[in-house]
């Protein structure tokens, strides 16, 4: 067809957690600029398979930008050149024809790669376990204005609850810094009424998990929300240290 | 103690201990410069050198001191601890890396012009600081006239192997208000008579804004301070005052002594 684009793909292969990896470069011949980024690989790897290769791994699932699987640092920055989609909303018309596109998987110590592109974000789901629930019952779907909560606030806890937990935020930040991810967890429910009894107690135990999983410190550099497919605002951030500090040096009760 | 060395050895806690002393030594910045302006006061350095007694003299403000060189101390230690974990949270770095993308060019490279601030401080530091402290400096008398104290002599009395004492008093026969003070002035100025002195001073001064451009609106938030409608004060005054105007004032100095004289 005409339009089509050959690129070419500078790809990370690493065989396992333990291999060094490198980079391995591949012709993407006749690509559609209609083919979403993970439609373009799918093509390069169909025909790696074809040849008896080994395909390019990488994390995908929904490929509607909901499920926050896809991952992929495209050409330095995570989830392509675009702001505020994910990798399988990216389209190929995004680039040109020719162009050398470098993929890599995201780099943080606490996201150690599985194989070729995709990595072991498992780390996030340590620290939702460490407090980013509601222990309690919060019965069915409650009806409207039951619970008295304002539209700004519950718009706002909203906003932090779409959060797909992808890790481009650790991903963009210079410093792997979850900060972002964790701030929204906590903030989701630290702005809801169901939220309070545990509001200081998760802010604590999740900064602590954080800490231990390995990430970097939050130095506001601001690349996190850029970069953010869900547009996660750097505000979750400041309400996270709020409710840390508020725990460790107002409220005596709270500390754990 | 135990929760609370617990808190501050967190990531949020370290970060605190950072924006904390960040922003207590961009205020002491205000208060330096605010002091440093009598350099441009054409009086033979007689308010510069009255100020500077007294900073060194009256207490509350040497117990200020005190909690300044602390601060810098650990706005150093932990810039080195926190760059440190920064590190190890990503030991193999991107192939390609695309930070303008998303972030200033100063809030991704704190560290380093920290650094430059940090050498600068030193020099800085040793060239006056502990000149006025510990070397043997030469003392000026200015003797104003009670009738007229538009009329200033001023005498300069030269090092001579023994240090002078400060000395303030009115001498009642000659109608003179005298003061006696050790001539940091005099060292002032002939560190900046040497063009590559103003030269390092005006880069630094450069890098300092850059510092504090990012600096200052991120201490605010670390300190969880973000308001959205008070934000944009703060940066306002992280651009503008602390970025622009303070080290361009600051930077001025140097190079009015270099031309003054």
């Amino acid at each position: 067809m005409s339009g089509n684009m050959n690129l070419t793909l500078k790809v990370w292969r690493q065989k396992n957690a333990a291999d060094k990896g490198q980079f391995v470069t591949y012709k993407a011949a006749d690509i559609s600029p209609e083919m979403s980024f993970l439609e373009m690989l799918d093509v390069v790897n169909e025909r790696l398979v074809k040849g008896t290769q080994d395909p390019i791994h990488f994390d995908h699932d929904c490929r509607e930008g909901i499920c926050g699987a896809c991952s992929l640092y495209i050409n330095g920055r995570p989830h392509g050149p675009k702001q505020a989609i994910t990798t399988c909303q990216l389209h190929m018309r995004s680039f040109h024809d020719g162009e050398i596109i470098t993929i890599e998987p995201w780099r943080a110590t606490a996201f150690p790669v599985i194989k070729d592109l995709a990595v072991d974000r498992s780390a996030f789901d340590r620290i939702q376990q460490a407090g980013g629930f509601i222990s309690v019952n919060t019965g069915g779907v409650p009806d409207a204005n039951e619970i008295p909560i304002s539209k700004v606030v519950s718009d706002e806890a909203f906003n932090s609850a779409t959060c797909i937990s992808c890790g481009a935020c650790v991903a963009a930040c210079k410093n792997a810094s979850a900060s972002l991810f964790v701030s929204a967890k906590i903030s989701q429910l630290a702005l809801l009424p169901q939220g309070q009894p545990e509001r200081y107690r998760r802010a604590q135990a999740m900064v602590a998990q954080m800490d231990k999983e390995g990430f970097g410190n939050c130095t506001n550099t601001g690349a996190c929300e850029i970069e953010c497919p869900k547009e996660i605002s750097l505000t979750n951030i400041n309400r996270m240290r709020r409710d840390f500090y508020n725990a460790k040096f107002f409220k005596e009760e709270e500390i754990n | 103690m135990g929760s609370l060395s617990k808190a501050f050895s967190s990531t949020l806690g370290r970060k605190l201990i950072m924006g904390l002393t960040g922003l207590f030594l961009s205020l002491f910045l205000v208060i330096h410069l605010i002091g440093n302006l009598q350099l441009f006061k054409d009086d033979g350095g007689k308010a510069f050198n009255e100020y500077s007694y007294f900073m060194t003299h009256f207490l509350p403000i040497k117990i200020v001191s005190y909690i300044l060189y602390i601060s810098i101390i650990l706005h150093a230690v932990y810039a080195l601890i926190i760059t440190a974990r920064n590190k190890k949270a990503r030991t193999i770095q991107y192939a390609q890396y695309n930070g303008a993308a998303n972030s200033t060019w100063s809030s991704r490279n704190m560290g380093i012009l920290g650094t430059v601030i940090l050498l600068f401080l030193v020099i800085h530091m040793k060239t006056f600081w502990a000149e006025y402290h510990w070397g043997g400096l030469p003392y000026v008398q200015y003797e104003m006239s009670l009738e007229n104290p538009n009329v200033v002599t001023v005498t300069q009395l030269p090092f001579e192997g023994k240090e002078l004492v400060h000395a303030e008093y009115v001498n009642v026969q000659n109608k003179t208000e005298v003061v006696v003070a050790k001539d940091l002035y005099f060292v002032v100025k002939d560190a900046f008579s040497n063009v590559w002195y103003v030269i390092l001073y005006v880069f630094s001064m450069i890098v300092l804004g850059f510092h504090l451009y990012h600096g200052f609106q991120s201490g605010f938030q670390t300190l969880g301070f973000d308001h959205v409608k008070y934000k944009p004060i703060i940066d306002f005054a992280g651009l503008w005052v602390f970025s622009i105007i303070i080290p361009a004032i600051f930077a001025a100095m140097p190079i009015y002594m270099y031309f003054a004289q």
